[in-house]
């Protein structure tokens, strides 16, 4: 294609072409600091093109493919050519990963063991990621929590950070000096910028880690804890993966695994200070 | 050399000769991994590479893709002994169709396919009672639209699509196979004749019944996407069974053409043959695409798309399809 960038977030690479160069160059600034696709070959293809030759042009508007596509993904406006890259590249590890068990929920590691929260959108999964990284733990991810059949261990995946509406300013708050993407007004999903994971993140993406927690936070609840039986936390982590179905018996046995081996609670949070707290009684009860 | 290919005879190549993947460097690996996607060949490239020398990048990605299609088999195995115990009901055995026919017979062409939906055949006087049965076990209508209930049924070699409700798998029961409103008419009634019991309890066509369905799906129905898959199971057949009665059987069902055309591509793809005449239009179309798995040549696929409207009906039908469907949408 016209404009292509390539990239390694934690242990899956891509290439991203496009047929306009202002969505690729917002990739490079963002993933400056991040490596290459093993050997130079990506896991997935990711496409950003024109309908028509003439919206490349004329009212541009960005069409989302790849490898994996949706048939009814509807495409967005030039100016959010960022976003849609970040879409596409989930939309591959959503519909294409394998080798990974992929779950919805963002990670942090202290001492070589994952804090996983997951949630639907709104709960709170990204902005806790951010404000527990920056009272020192490690951020693995925001987005995906990649959990290896094979060994039982997460991997990283620490792609650009989505903010959302409030959350912006509130990881701005915890964040300083973090670099920021452009603010994106008016998107599908409300108002997004995009925060480059610290640099601890990006050069410890490589080291997985083993689950030691997972956490189902929502937001906007008086403080309270409260542990999740395990059926329920299995079949609500069914629901928080995109590929349990198709791994099969390895997803039903890592999932398994997983509920077996790690404490499942529920954390009910009024705002990120408390939920700091809660979160750090849990991990220290452990 | 391998760089100057820049269309899916790249991968067509890698599938017949695999040793010819061995001096691919990072991009041809990428752009080969990228088409066999888009052509829905990757799990089959993944078994024909196995063991070959190649980076560890591309062995990982081709490891996911032997798992992938080792779970898509089991699946599809498992929704053909589901429609096995719908069907048994009512004394009804279905004829496996396509990929789930050649994974249930452990032959080559299965190995790593791709399988989506579940295609069955089965006698068209039991039509109204298969639809019955499946209905009672869980298959539900995708197309709740009159116009293309009314359009599968009247025109259609095959009801119109079932989905499971519980499953989320799609069922194409065919009564024969091609649209009643192609101007060729195969024997369905000798296709069911000929076919093959498996142990399993359900059937598949015969070789000659299988390669002859193929060569009608590819040339006398669609509009070749999926084109390079469609001949890939052509060689794998015509490797394993040989085409000893094949030209006798095409005959009998009205596709000597479709057939013939379908073994010299084969042997223009995956052979050293050299196109002539319109086929290498056909070639054209086939290996449209690209190394980012794009399709190109939208002019050649835009006449095979309007080919494959005329050869599925008349013209005055086609007006009214088109005019109907432009209306609705």
């Amino acid at each position: 294609m016209k404009h292509a960038f390539s990239v390694r977030i934690g242990p899956v690479g891509f290439r991203i072409g496009s047929d306009w160069r202002a969505p690729i160059a917002a990739l490079e600034t963002l993933y400056r600091d991040y490596p290459q696709p093993h050997d130079g070959i990506p896991d997935f293809t990711v496409r950003l093109f024109a309908r028509r030759p003439w919206r490349r042009f004329i009212r541009p508007s960005v069409e989302i493919g790849g490898d994996y596509m949706l048939p009814e993904a509807a495409p967005l406006p030039l100016r959010q050519g960022l976003l849609a890259a970040e879409m596409a590249m989930n939309l591959q590890m959503a519909l294409g990963a394998r080798r990974y068990l992929l779950l919805h929920a963002s990670a942090v590691e202290r001492d070589g063991r994952a804090l996983l929260m997951t949630g639907i959108s709104g709960a709170g999964k990204s902005t806790l990621a951010t404000l527990l990284a920056a009272k020192g733990w490690r951020f693995m991810g925001d987005e995906f929590a990649l959990l290896d059949p094979a060994t039982g261990l997460i991997h990283a995946f620490p792609r650009l950070i989505s903010l959302k509406n409030d959350a912006i300013a509130a990881a701005e708050a915890a964040w300083p000096d973090a670099r920021m993407g452009p603010l994106l007004p008016a998107t599908p999903k409300g108002d997004i910028r995009h925060m480059v994971p610290d640099a601890r993140a990006i050069a410890l993406m490589d080291m997985p880690a083993t689950p030691a927690l997972l956490l189902f936070p929502r937001y906007g609840f008086e403080a309270e804890t409260r542990p999740v039986p395990p059926a329920e936390a299995f079949v609500r982590m069914t629901q928080a993966s995109t590929n349990y179905v198709a791994l099969g018996e390895a997803g039903f046995r890592a999932l398994t695994g997983l509920i077996a081996d790690v404490p499942s609670v529920a954390v009910d949070y009024p705002d990120g200070a408390s939920a700091i707290d809660q979160v750090e009684a849990l991990w220290s009860a452990l | 050399m391998v760089g100057a290919v820049n269309d899916a005879r790249l991968l067509a190549r890698a599938l017949a000769d695999p040793g010819s993947v061995v001096g691919l460097d990072a991009a041809g690996w990428t752009a080969l991994l990228a088409m066999a996607r888009a052509e829905q060949l990757i799990g089959t490239l993944a078994l024909r590479v196995d063991g070959l020398p190649m980076p560890d990048a591309a062995k990982a990605i081709l490891a996911d893709a032997r798992a992938a299609a080792e779970h898509g088999r089991r699946a599809a195995l498992w929704e053909a002994e589901m429609a096995r115990r719908a069907l048994a009901a009512i004394g009804c055995q279905p004829v496996l169709l396509k990929g789930t026919a050649f994974v249930a017979a452990g032959l080559s062409a299965g190995q790593g396919r791709s399988i989506g939906d579940l295609d069955i055949l089965v006698p068209r006087a039991a039509i109204d009672a298969v639809e019955a049965a499946l209905l009672a076990a869980g298959w539900e209508w995708v197309k709740p639209d009159p116009y293309d209930d009314a359009y599968y049924r009247r025109w259609m070699h095959e009801l119109p699509p079932l989905i499971h409700r519980e499953r989320d798998r799609m069922i194409d029961v065919h009564h024969t196979i091609l649209p009643l409103t192609t101007r060729v008419t195969p024997d369905a009634g000798a296709l069911i004749d000929d076919s093959v019991a498996l142990e399993s309890g359900l059937r598949t066509l015969s070789p000659n019944g299988m390669l002859v369905h193929a060569a009608a799906h590819l040339f006398a129905d669609g509009d070749l996407a999926g084109g390079l898959r469609n001949l890939w199971d052509i060689r794998c057949l015509i490797d394993e069974f040989g085409t000893d009665g094949l030209d006798a059987e095409a005959q009998r069902h009205g596709l000597s053409r479709e057939m013939t055309r379908s073994l010299r591509l084969v042997d223009t793809l995956f052979g050293d043959r050299k196109a002539s005449g319109t086929d290498r239009l056909y070639i054209r179309r086939i290996t449209a695409r690209d190394g980012w798995g794009r399709p190109i040549r939208p002019v050649t696929r835009l006449a095979f798309y309007v080919r494959s409207h005329w050869l599925r009906m008349p013209p005055a039908m086609l007006a009214r399809h088109l005019w109907t469907k432009w209306r609705k949408s």
